[in-house]
């Protein structure tokens, strides 16, 4: 066999996976780079968030029923759920790119490499948990300059937001799952966030549960969001209403261990079903 | 000589469509073959195929004896594809992309930059290496494309319309270009809707039609399938065209076609030139004036009409419609 001078003979090793994942993310990060605004529409939406709840729509909720010191308190309990919400919307800072490579045909140039399927999307994924540690960053910045403390220990807090990153990541590979099913960059940017809102809204991220119906308030406690933001204010040591503190229910008290697990399935789930569309995805959903 | 492709019984479906209904064909090392057929046909279903990137319901791809569907891994490291979309990143520089690509094929950072830095300036991308891919023209996309699909310096390529939506000199730059890489060994099969190009460009071609071969050869070979020279005469007074065909009847050596909307008359013969003055003495004779006489070879375009009784470059107009809307999203 005479195939070509360079002798790039097919191995399948791990070190292979690694050079091939760093490669596409750094190839993802320098778009970053090339195009801020992308990163800067991240940035805005979860800030701007915390200035209309903090300032507009928090007045008119109350923690644990009692009006006094009710401002700062909400304060406190919202940036947790800010958190919370910001790692559910990590899903959209994937899908339209994904959608938008399987289009214009660089996905199939991969796919005709001899690189390791499981890299392109694990190297976009890489890229993307980046841009949303940044944005958890600048989050936490805001969320200090509005008044919100880390009253807990180091650990914890830490522990938080490893929690945080590792739902962000497992949101992605939702999102390229999604990404690789969409026929188009617009219909993905839809899809991508469409059902995102009732998910966080139908949770404890910006009301306490015991304001909703009855009916609703036991899906509001079994929402991964809740558990996820319930678990970042018990570990940074936030306020946390009455009604979700009382030790009744399994999500309230193993809150911190249910969204490790939710995290942790998601991820299972999505991202093996994420590398097989990859690798029997065709260019735009065409036929011939 | 050995085989880069084999193809024997490819079938592949999609839903109820017939993509591919057992499709034949072979091309010898260091040759280039035209996969030539109208939209649909089955060229870019053999080529995804051929490319690892789909699998066939039944028969056999192998790639220099390498079958694609048991070893596809071997097989991509002996490709390269160029497809109908410049398949970079927009976002990155000529050179940045070409260095994706080359670690990505697992070469050492040394080897890709000296690999990309030689490509480019092969490619006549040199100058506008580290300018974002964004302000390249169409011509310098598809050039780069190019280019990324040789990084491994594959043994094989796979090049699928590669001139689709250029202007006429990119196009006649791409086809140096390819004529180039041909010269030096490589293996080339080229899918196209141009005639022209798979003449420029193929030493044999493989002529597919509603997912089966229904030609190949060389062109020379396709093109006396449809029969030799043909006399066209456009008579000036529409109305004596079948005078005109009657009157022409002793040169031809086969059916005559008149064409009513040009005025046309074609006509058969394997009198050569001599055919062409017979022809203008019978006209004479019955009176029928002559608005243009030509002695015709056949081209690749009227074996494609021949063949599946219509044009090559004729398209349904929904997929016009859907390809623009495309081209759109992608701009």
């Amino acid at each position: 066999m005479t195939t070509s001078e360079t002798a790039t003979k097919y191995r399948p090793t791990l070190g292979w996976l690694i050079n091939d994942t760093i490669a596409v993310a750094k190839r993802h990060i320098l778009k970053i780079t090339r195009v801020p605004e992308s990163l800067f529409f991240a940035l805005i939406q979860p800030v701007m968030f915390v200035l209309l709840f903090a300032f507009v729509f928090g007045g008119a909720i109350t923690l644990n029923g009692n009006g006094a010191s009710a401002a700062a308190d909400y304060r406190e309990y919202l940036i947790p759920g800010i958190f919370a919400q910001t790692v559910m919307f990590a899903v959209a800072s994937i899908t339209v790119g994904i959608t938008e490579d399987a289009n214009r045909g660089i996905m199939d140039r991969f796919r005709s490499l001899p690189m390791r399927p499981g890299a392109v999307l694990g190297g976009h994924t890489l890229a993307s948990l980046f841009q949303n540690i940044l944005v958890l960053i600048i989050l936490s910045i805001t969320g200090l300059l509005v008044g919100w403390r880390i009253r807990s220990s180091v650990a914890d807090a830490l522990l938080g937001y490893l929690l945080l990153a590792t739902f962000a990541y497992a949101m992605t590979w939702i999102g390229a799952w999604i990404g690789l099913h969409m026929p188009s960059p617009e219909v993905a940017g839809t899809a991508g966030l469409a059902w995102i809102f009732p998910l966080t809204f139908a949770s404890n991220v910006f009301t306490p549960i015991a304001t909703m119906p009855s009916w609703l308030q036991p899906i509001a406690l079994w929402n991964p969001v809740s558990c996820l933001a319930l678990a970042c204010r018990k570990l940074f040591g936030n306020p946390i209403p009455v009604f979700e503190n009382s030790g009744h229910s399994f999500p309230e008290v193993h809150a911190v261990q249910m969204a490790f697990a939710y995290a942790l399935i998601f991820l299972a789930i999505f991202a093996p079903l994420a590398v097989r569309a990859f690798k029997t995805r065709n260019v735009g959903g065409l036929k011939a | 000589m050995t085989l880069a492709i084999e193809v024997s019984g490819l079938q592949k479906s999609f839903g109820e469509v017939q993509a591919l209904r057992g499709i034949d064909f072979t091309v010898e090392q260091g040759t280039v073959v035209g996969l030539l057929g109208p939209n649909g046909s089955g060229k870019t279903t053999t080529v995804r195929i051929l490319a690892t990137l789909l699998k066939a319901d039944s028969g056999i791809a192998k790639v220099s004896g390498i079958d694609v569907n048991s070893s596809p891994d071997q097989v991509r490291t002996m490709i390269g594809l160029t497809g109908q979309y410049a398949a970079v990143d927009e976002y990155l520089t000529g050179r940045e992309n070409l260095q994706l690509f080359g670690q990505l094929f697992h070469l050492s950072k040394k080897q890709s930059a000296q690999r990309a830095d030689e490509l480019l300036t092969r490619f006549d991308l040199a100058d506008a290496a580290d300018r974002g891919i964004k302000g390249y023209s169409g011509g310098m996309r598809r050039r780069l494309d190019l280019a990324a699909s040789l990084i491994g310096r594959p043994s094989v390529l796979f090049l699928d319309e590669p001139t689709t939506g250029l202007d006429p000199r990119s196009r006649l730059g791409m086809w140096e270009v390819i004529e180039s890489l041909v010269a030096q060994g490589t293996t080339v099969l080229l899918t196209t809707q141009y005639l022209e190009e798979a003449d420029q460009l193929a030493s044999r071609s493989v002529v597919l039609d509603h997912g089966s071969v229904i030609a190949q050869g060389t062109s020379d070979e396709l093109k006396s399938q449809v029969g030799g020279d043909r006399v066209e005469v456009v008579v000036e007074v529409p109305s004596q065209l079948s005078q005109a065909k009657d009157a022409l009847v002793s040169i031809a050596s086969g059916e005559i076609n008149t064409n009513d909307a040009e005025h046309k008359v074609i006509v058969p013969t394997s009198g050569g030139s001599r055919s062409v003055v017979e022809a203008v003495r019978l006209l004479d004779e019955a009176k029928i004036s002559i608005a243009d006489i030509a002695l015709r070879r056949p081209t690749l375009d009227d074996v494609f009409l021949s063949l599946t009784g219509r044009s090559a470059e004729e398209e349904k107009p929904e997929v016009k419609a859907k390809q623009r809307s495309r081209r759109g999203a992608r701009a």
